[in-house]
């Protein structure tokens, strides 16, 4: 953002609009944006960074959860983290923010379906799961279940751009944000609107199997583009251990080394493996608690473990 | 566009992850071994996953009069496809773009490429139904596209993205040739049994609340993910999965 900014059909030898010579260079002469630039209404900060900088003050940790890859338990993972960050300690808030436009499934996970949103003097409330856990997601906006939300780029980023000034979450201890696949629109908008908001970084889901690493090895790529910190991998789905005669197989073949190789070969630090556990997708499609359905099952302290992990990686 | 192609064939699915691109490469290999000439298009630019489940990375894109030649499976030039990570110089660099860029990228693919003549053009798509989705249906409006097969697994969490995907297709007035459910029930390669990892019967009750044909259910048979390139109809032709692709072929020629 440093250098000169020239727009493409700016006069010759324009100045850059950021130069303080900007509306007063000889090259400004009868430019049509010459009154604009001469006010110095493009130097100023984006106002919407500024705006979200406010907002989210309140916000001690801001994470973002990523993939390149769907389908490997993004959100799965946000709503585990967020239950397991809230269960933890009854005095500690916490907020699940889903930016999944097109396919949220916070509303699901967490077990607010049906919930609606409300209006209040200072924003939107979010819907409650427990005292200390919040969540907000375009899926309370829908009217029905079948309800696609159609919409281009643009359209997607005035939504985000809501979501983070206009919702009232009051004194947060974790804003987690879950995001769709991919590395366009609504990542580009998240990492831009929170640029200044001291964002701690962003934890990485992905599945064993090379198909899934080569998107989230695309991923990796566009938090290193736009300077986000990596707290690191979660490998999900690794191992099956089945119910019946307890021998564990891997469904999702680590062909290539899994998700621990790939981050010794790209130096970011590893959080650790969830297994692959039948309940905890039940518990997800009925949306309740695992944490007190299925209090022995192995994702529980797995879960725990890598929580640790992640404040480790984020004091560093 | 596309004057010279017979049947347009879209994979969708708004859910991520659940096997629009292996169900996209497997119905290409199997409609290949069947003779027909296939066309292969991978629109999902920020993950594109063909190049790796057929082997063909590294491979590069040339260019002829007519356009892009298409990347090639086999010397009888059966099978071409198309894929944004033929253009991509790192296999891990990612692709930073907004919607207009990516909608400029996949009008290109639908416009520039020179396939030939072509029996199927199967497109896989990324998930969502946001830029790139309008995108192929706006251009598709031109040309006859014979239909969508969709792609799911079993859970509540995919199936509720899937009818958004679904109303999609309706609300674009693309036709609906029918349910593919992936990830159904993984056979113990231990003690045989069969468990339901990600539930089960979601595709069939899909099927039936919305009134679209279930095309098939597709076990979890590592086998087939680590298939790579090779069609499950050869090399495993006893299998499910085999099976399954073989009845989806027949109720697409069927209906198209």
């Amino acid at each position: 953002m440093s250098e000169v900014q020239v727009p493409n059909n700016a006069p010759e030898h324009c100045p850059g609009t950021q130069s303080d010579d900007a509306g007063k260079a000889s090259a400004c002469a009868g430019c049509p944006n010459q009154g604009i630039c001469a006010s110095g209404a493009v130097k100023g900060p984006n106002p919407d960074i500024q705006l979200v900088k406010e907002r989210l003050e309140q916000v001690q940790n801001k994470i973002l959860i990523l993939s390149g890859k769907g389908g490997v338990g993004k959100s799965t993972v946000t709503a585990m983290l967020s239950r397991s960050l809230a269960a933890a300690d009854a005095n500690r808030n916490v907020a699940v923010l889903d930016i999944d436009i097109c396919g949220p499934s916070q509303p699901r996970l967490l077990g607010v379906l049906n919930e609606q949103v409300h209006q209040s003097g200072s924003g939107w409330s979010p819907v409650y799961v427990e005292d200390n856990l919040s969540v907000m997601s375009i899926g309370f906006l829908l009217g029905s279940q079948d309800a696609a939300v159609i919409w281009r780029g643009p359209k997607k980023n005035g939504m985000i751009k809501q979501f983070l000034c206009e919702v009232d979450w009051g004194n947060l201890d974790f804003l987690l944000m879950d995001t769709p696949p991919g590395t366009s629109d609504e990542h580009l908008s998240a990492s831009t609107y929170l640029s200044e908001a001291n964002l701690s970084g962003a934890v990485i889901v992905t599945t064993p199997q090379e198909v899934a690493l080569l998107d989230v090895r695309k991923e990796i790529d566009f938090c290193k583009k736009v300077n986000i910190k990596i707290l690191g991998v979660i490998e999900n789905m690794s191992g099956f251990v089945c119910p019946s005669c307890k021998v564990e197989s891997e469904i999702f073949k680590a062909n290539t080394g899994g998700a621990r190789k790939m981050c010794e070969d790209l130096n970011v630090p590893f959080l650790g493996q969830l297994p692959l556990d039948p309940r905890i997708a039940r518990c997800c499609d009925e949306g309740k608690d695992f944490i007190t359905e299925i209090p022995d099952s192995p994702a529980i302290k797995a879960i725990n473990l890598i929580i640790e992990n992640i404040l480790k990686s984020i004091k560093v | 566009m596309l004057e010279n192609v017979k049947h347009v064939i879209l994979v969708l699915s708004g859910k991520g992850g659940v096997g629009k691109s292996t169900v996209s490469t497997q119905l290409a290999l199997t409609l290949k071994e069947k003779g027909f000439k296939v066309g292969l298009l991978d629109i999902d630019l920020c993950g594109p996953s063909v190049p790796y489940l057929l082997q063909l990375e590294g491979k590069d894109v040339h260019q002829c009069p007519q356009g892009w030649v298409p990347v090639y499976t086999d010397a009888g030039q059966k099978l071409g496809v198309m894929s944004i990570g033929f253009l991509l110089d790192d296999r891990n660099s990612s692709v930073v773009w907004r919607g207009p860029k990516k909608t400029a990228m996949v009008k290109q693919f639908l416009t520039d490429v020179y396939w030939g003549d072509l029996d199927y053009l199967i497109i896989d798509t990324p998930p969502g139904t946001s830029d790139e989705h309008i995108t192929v249906m706006e251009n598709l409006k031109q040309v006859k596209c014979d239909g969508a097969v969709i792609v799911t697994s079993p859970q509540e969490v995919a199936i509720e993205d899937v009818r958004k995907e679904i109303t999609f297709c309706k609300k674009t007035g693309i036709p609906i040739i029918g349910i593919v459910e992936n990830m159904s029930g993984f056979v113990c390669p231990n003690c045989t049994e069969c468990i339901n990892i990600f539930s089960s019967g979601g595709g069939s009750a899909l099927s039936n609340l919305l009134q679209i044909p279930l095309l098939g259910t597709l076990p979890i048979d590592p086998n087939v993910g680590a298939l790579l390139g090779k069609a499950c109809v050869v090399d495993f032709p006893e299998s499910t999965a085999a099976k399954v692709f073989h009845q989806i072929v027949d109720a697409i020629s069927k209906e198209v």
